[in-house]
């Protein structure tokens, strides 16, 4: 964890209440991820403070902030890569604390990841990507005797379909253009089939071409699955947004629509600045 | 069916098994008698090296303690074939002769069973297979990777080999197991069961062939293989990538122990040097010089580096490791895909040459 490289707002700032826009209670749908309260830190430096963050089944929440503020931390901390000093994260039913369970078991559950820099299986082709990812039973004895199904054929093709790889099926993923690996890996999580997906700075070094094309596909998946998308492009961000979350400093410091976020004098402060 | 044909295609089968089956004849046509047992021993170790195939080609795993593995069958054989032959030792003692002369009354109860060649077979990769269960399981489960890894069972090995030297350990010591006379019956020195000891490791290696093979084409296989490229990513799909660690590693362990079982029979000895540390790094060598990530490369690259040596250190004895490690410097700087990835590249070598040749006539 790198420190913060934007200089951080003094003590009274802090302690400077959290802004949030009440929802008409009509317009609300079911809850899917709670995080309360979580503080996560390392040798005393303090990657998250205290964040507590509530997602509704469907939505596209964009989490922006500085370098450092704890946006890559708190995805570590729901996919339980890391394990927090205090606080629970629970999905869809209130009984099940992620911060208790491994890697395999939150992806099990229905929490799904893309990475920063684009992991995709290397040496598989595309189309073995797909099968990898898919939501299904993923013991070793079953992996040993079981063979595609007729199902599992189809969902693997609706998924190319979908991400516009279909062309590249046999193709080594290794090979693939940065966009393309991009679009594999979102392929992914949609194989995977998760309730909630997060999704780490996806336009990252692409063309302006393809960043459309990847705004086009996370609002095509939102609604069926409920998204976070971690980004730094300020664009990207305003083409896809409706709800954004500001981090600064491992606490929340906004959390409303894109036109207020962005008309919010302490985030122009700390972020969006210049 | 179609699980064989997604293993191979149908001409590529044909190969295989004609070549298997050649192999498998060879005493029958013209190969000496004395080089029976040498030819026998190779196939063992095409065995063994199908076994470090499979977990450092195919699940990144680089293991340089597979020599114990191996000598644990052979010693689980060496003991059948000791005890076998109870009371027509030097000493006409029930025991075998080792413990008579360090004056020991009683069989330990780790001897116990191995009279019983079932019993004794089933040691063979059970014993192995069993160490590698545990060992694996602690080293997977604390995320123990890489070079450390290997460094652990490098340390495994040797500090087996220090508890085999000793007497009181129970295997002979720093002679271990020899003087065998026969197995289920057949006199070890017949050329007869020679050539039925050398059959038997043909068709095991097949069998180990077409196993090693089945593993890596299903599922189980394209997990592996994405969990050496990027092993986090594998958990965050949802595989626990320690349970396909674990699995492939205990298997290469039994398949180790197959090979070892086969070879003692064939070289009439089984001792701790089998398991010293250098033993398990030139199993790492055949692989990386056949090619890691080709079950064929891996088989070839045994035959060759093994043969090699039996030739050298015929001729020219203390020219061995020059050339073992003049073999290492040119496979790692010009043959990172050992000698199967020269294949592809003689295919476009050739097929230039061929263009170049029929362009003048055209």
């Amino acid at each position: 964890m790198s420190a913060p490289a934007v200089e951080g707002p003094n003590e009274e700032d802090r302690a400077t209440p959290i802004i949030s826009v009440p929802v008409p209670e009509a317009a609300r749908r079911p809850l899917v991820l709670w995080i309360e309260d979580l503080s996560v830190s390392f040798d005393g430096f303090k990657a998250l403070d205290g964040v507590s963050l509530e997602l509704e089944q469907g939505e596209l929440r964009c989490l922006i902030g500085p370098n450092g503020a704890g946006k890559t931390t708190l995805m570590d901390v729901i996919t339980g890569k890391t394990r927090p000093t205090t606080g629970s994260v629970f999905l869809d039913r209130r009984d099940v604390d992620l911060t208790k369970l491994s890697e395999c078991r939150i992806a099990e559950l229905g929490v799904g990841r893309k990475f920063q820099r684009p992991t995709v299986f290397q040496g598989h082709t595309v189309y073995e990507n797909c099968e990898l990812a898919l939501r299904g039973r993923k013991g070793v004895w079953s992996a040993l005797f079981t063979r595609r199904s007729a199902g599992e054929r189809d969902r693997i093709d609706e998924v190319l379909e979908i991400i516009g790889l279909t062309s590249q099926s046999k193709r080594e993923a290794g090979l693939l253009s940065h966009g393309q690996k991009q679009w594999l890996e979102i392929g992914m999580l949609l194989a995977q089939d998760p309730k909630v997906l997060l999704v780490d700075e996806p336009v990252a070094g692409m063309t302006h071409a393809e960043m459309e094309r990847t705004s086009e596909l996370l609002r095509g998946l939102a609604g069926k699955h409920t998204i976070v998308v971690v980004e730094h492009d300020m664009e990207f961000v305003r083409s896809i947004a409706r709800r954004v979350t500001v981090l600064h400093e491992g606490r929340v410091l906004a959390d409303g629509p894109m036109a207020q976020i962005q008309a919010d004098p302490r985030v122009v402060e700390v972020y969006l600045g210049e | 069916m179609s699980r064989l044909r997604e293993m191979h295609t149908p001409r590529v089968w044909a190969v295989v098994g004609g070549v298997a089956l050649l192999l498998a004849l060879l005493p029958f046509f013209g190969l000496p008698a004395h080089l029976v047992p040498l030819f026998g021993k190779f196939l063992c170790f095409g065995i063994a090296a199908l076994a470090m195939d499979l977990v450092w080609g195919y699940a990144g795993i680089l293991s340089l303690g597979h020599g114990l593995f191996f000598a644990l069958g052979g010693y689980s054989m060496g003991m059948y074939l000791m005890r076998s032959i109870a009371g027509e030792g030097v000493y006409r003692s029930a025991l075998p002769d080792f413990m008579v002369f360090l004056d020991w009354k009683e069989l330990p109860w780790y001897w116990h069973g191995f009279q019983h060649f079932p019993f004794a077979a089933a040691m063979c990769l059970l014993a192995p297979g069993a160490l590698a269960l545990v060992f694996g399981w602690f080293a997977f489960r604390s995320r123990i990777r890489g070079v450390y890894f290997s460094i652990v069972t490098q340390a495994l090995t040797y500090a087996a080999t220090l508890l085999f030297f000793q007497n009181a350990t129970g295997f002979g010591g720093n002679n271990g197991l020899t003087d065998f006379k026969r197995i289920l019956g057949a006199p070890l020195h017949d050329p007869g069961t020679r050539a039925t000891l050398y059959v038997a490791s043909a068709i095991a290696l097949f069998a180990t062939y077409v196993l090693c093979r089945y593993v890596v084409t299903s599922r189980l296989g394209r997990v592996l293989t994405a969990v050496r490229d990027a092993e986090l990513k594998t958990r965050f799909c949802g595989y626990e990538s320690t349970h396909y660690k674990l699995f492939v590693w205990t298997l290469s362990a039994m398949l180790c122990g197959l090979a070892g079982a086969l070879y003692v029979p064939q070289v009439g000895i089984i001792n701790p040097s089998e398991m010293q540390p250098a033993n398990s790094i030139e199993m790492a060598i055949w692989v990386a010089v056949g090619g890691r990530g080709s079950l064929i490369g891996a088989i070839i690259g045994a035959c060759i580096v093994a043969g090699g040596k039996s030739w050298l250190t015929n001729t020219i004895p203390s020219a061995w490791l020059y050339a073992l490690g003049a073999l290492f410097v040119v496979v790692t700087l010009f043959l990172p895909k050992g000698l199967v990835g020269l294949v592809p590249k003689l295919r476009l070598a050739l097929a230039a040459l061929f263009r170049r040749r029929v362009r003048p006539a055209a």
